[in-house]
C-alpha cells in the first residue's frame, strides 16, 4: 500500500490504500494503480445493501479496497477480460457514503458523484478516481487476472476481483473536496455556465 | 415481388452488430482527428487519442470499444417490392442479434423486465422501427446504443412561443446536464416536430448521419453549426475533464407539427457511436 510519484509526474498508487495514501492524492492527479480491483455496478450494490442496513458481513471486505464500477465484455478464449472500461458513477450515488463508512478507500467510474458522496470523501477520507469511459479495450490491457467473488448469477454484472498492472486513471475527487469536473469546466468554458 | 429469405436477414444483422462494436465507422475517427487540431486542454487531447487508440485496438484484438455493447437499436426500411420468406421479419432481426452477440463476444445488457431485470442473456429483444418505402431493397441501420448516454437524452414539449429560441435553449441544457457523465465527446440527436413518439423517433433516426456531414436542409445546417459551437464553448470537454471538445456533432431532423405544439427531443450518444448498415 504507497502512492509514489514517478519520474512522468503520475502517482503510482498500490492496494489496499491507507488514510495517508488518499490523503496525498489531489483533485487532477493522474495515477496508475497497481494491485486488486473490486468490480461492482447496480445489481451488486442492490444486493449489498440490504446486508449493509442490517449490518451483515458483506461477500468482500471493502476495508481498504477499491470499487470499480464496470460490467466487462466476456473474455474471448485466451483472453483474461473482455472490454472493461467505467460505467456511470452517480447510479451508485446512493449505496456509496455507507459503503465509504465501512472504510471503502476508493470508487471508480465516470460521471459526477452527488453531494452527499462527495461529503463522504471528505468526512470518511476517500477519493474517486475517472477512468477513460469508453475507452474498455484499451483498459483491458492493465487487467492481469479476473475471478468471480460474488453473485455469480448476475452475470456482467457479479462482483469480480481484477489485479490489475499501471491501470491509468484520474483523481476526479479528492478528500478535500476538489471536483476535477467543476475546475476543468471553468477553465475552458467561454460562455453561459 | 422480391424474395428475400429470412437467413440473408440474419447473417446481415449477426455481422452488423459484431462490425459495429469492433470497427468504428470512419466519420468518428476522422471526427477524433479533427477535434485534435482545435482542442487547447492537455487532458482532452490525451482522452482524444487514447479514444483513436481504443479504435484502433478494438478493430486489431477484436475486443469492443466499450464494454456496454450497447442496446440494438434497428431502422427497416422494407421496399414495399420485398417479400420476406421462410419466417418473420422481426424474429430474424433478433436471432441476428443473439448470434452477434453470444458468438461476437459482446456483452449481454438487455433485461427481460423493467422491474425483475434479469437478464435475457443473449442482448435480445433488439428495438426495432420498420419503415415501408418504394422499391425492392431491404435497408438495415443498426446502432449498438449505449447505456450510460441514452439516460441523458431528454425530451420536452415546448410552446410555440418558445420558438427556435426555446428549442436551441434545451438542446444546449441537454448538453450541460448531460456533462462529464454520458462520455463527452457527445453526439446530438435532435428531433423538433411531430408529436411526442414521432420527436423521440426522429432524434434516433438523426444519428445516422454521418458525423461531420452538413444537413441537406440549409436552414438546419446554420442550426446545427450554431448550436455545436455554443456546446463547445460549455467548457465540457473530453470525459469532462475540461476543454473544447464537447461535442463532435448535432444533427436535427423536422417534422410538421400542430399549431398548439413545439416537441423536442434529443438522443444523447457517446463517442462510441457505433453505427453500421447493410442493404439486401
Amino acid at each position: 500500500m504507497s502512492v509514489t510519484t514517478a519520474a512522468d509526474g503520475i502517482k503510482d498508487v498500490t492496494t489496499p490504500l491507507s488514510d495517508a495514501d488518499v490523503e496525498s492524492l489531489k483533485t487532477g492527479d493522474r495515477v496508475r494503480i497497481s494491485g486488486v480491483l473490486y468490480t461492482a455496478r447496480d445489481a451488486a450494490h442492490g444486493r449489498l445493501w440490504p446486508l449493509i442496513q442490517d449490518g451483515q458481513p458483506l461477500p468482500i471486505d471493502v476495508r481498504g479496497q477499491i470499487i470499480y464500477y464496470t460490467g466487462p465484455s466476456p473474455a474471448r478464449p485466451g483472453d483474461v477480460v473482455g472490454s472493461v472500461g467505467p460505467t456511470t458513477a452517480s447510479r451508485m450515488d446512493k449505496f456509496t457514503p455507507a459503503l465509504i463508512k465501512l472504510g471503502l478507500k476508493a470508487t471508480m467510474g465516470k460521471g459526477a458523484r452527488s453531494q452527499p458522496v462527495k461529503d463522504a470523501f471528505k468526512q470518511y477520507t476517500a477519493v474517486y478516481f475517472g477512468a477513460i469511459g469508453g475507452a474498455g479495450a484499451v483498459l483491458s490491457r492493465f487487467v492481469r487476472r479476473v475471478e468471480i467473488v460474488a453473485y455469480e448469477d448476475l452475470g456482467t454484472e457479479a462482483i469480480r476481483r481484477l489485479e490489475v498492472e499501471n491501470f491509468p486513471a484520474i483523481v476526479v475527487n479528492d478528500c478535500r473536496g476538489g471536483d476535477l469536473y467543476q475546475d476543468g469546466m471553468k477553465a475552458y468554458a467561454r460562455e453561459e455556465t | 415481388m422480391r424474395d428475400v429469405h429470412v437467413s440473408a436477414i440474419v447473417d446481415a444483422v449477426k455481422k452488423l452488430c459484431i462490425d459495429a462494436n469492433l470497427e468504428l465507422e470512419p466519420d468518428m475517427l476522422r471526427a477524433f482527428d479533427r477535434a485534435l487540431t482545435t482542442e487547447r486542454s492537455t487532458a482532452g487531447k490525451q482522452v482524444l487519442q487514447i479514444l483513436k487508440d481504443n479504435a484502433e485496438m478494438a478493430r486489431t484484438r477484436r475486443i469492443p470499444y466499450c464494454q456496454d455493447t450497447g442496446f440494438v437499436v434497428c431502422f427497416v426500411e422494407l421496399g414495399q417490392d420485398v417479400h420476406v420468406t421462410g419466417g418473420a421479419l422481426y424474429n430474424a432481426i433478433n436471432e441476428g442479434v443473439r448470434l452477434g452477440y453470444t458468438e461476437g463476444y459482446l456483452r449481454a445488457s438487455i433485461v427481460r423486465s423493467p422491474f425483475d431485470r434479469v437478464n435475457t442473456g443473449d442482448n435480445t429483444p433488439a428495438v426495432i422501427h420498420v419503415d415501408v418505402v418504394p422499391g425492392a431493397a431491404l435497408r438495415l441501420q443498426i446502432m449498438a446504443k449505449g447505456g450510460g448516454c441514452e439516460n441523458r437524452s431528454k425530451y420536452t414539449m415546448l410552446t410555440p412561443a418558445a420558438g427556435i429560441e426555446g428549442v436551441k435553449d434545451f438542446i444546449i441544457d441537454c448538453v450541460k446536464t448531460a456533462g462529464p457523465d454520458a462520455c463527452p465527446p457527445l453526439i446530438l440527436g435532435v428531433g423538433v416536430g411531430g408529436t411526442f413518439e414521432k420527436a423521440a423517433l426522429l432524434s434516433k433516426k438523426a444519428l445516422f448521419r454521418e458525423v461531420g456531414s452538413a444537413n441537406s436542409d440549409p436552414t438546419l445546417d446554420a442550426l446545427e453549426k450554431e448550436l455545436l459551437a455554443r456546446a463547445n464553448r460549455l467548457g465540457i470537454g473530453p470525459q469532462g475533464y475540461g476543454g473544447d471538445t464537447t461535442s463532435l456533432g448535432i444533427h436535427v431532423l423536422t417534422y410538421p407539427c400542430h399549431i398548439t405544439s413545439l416537441p423536442v427531443a434529443v438522443t444523447i450518444e457517446c463517442h462510441a457511436h457505433r453505427h453500421k448498415e447493410a442493404t439486401l
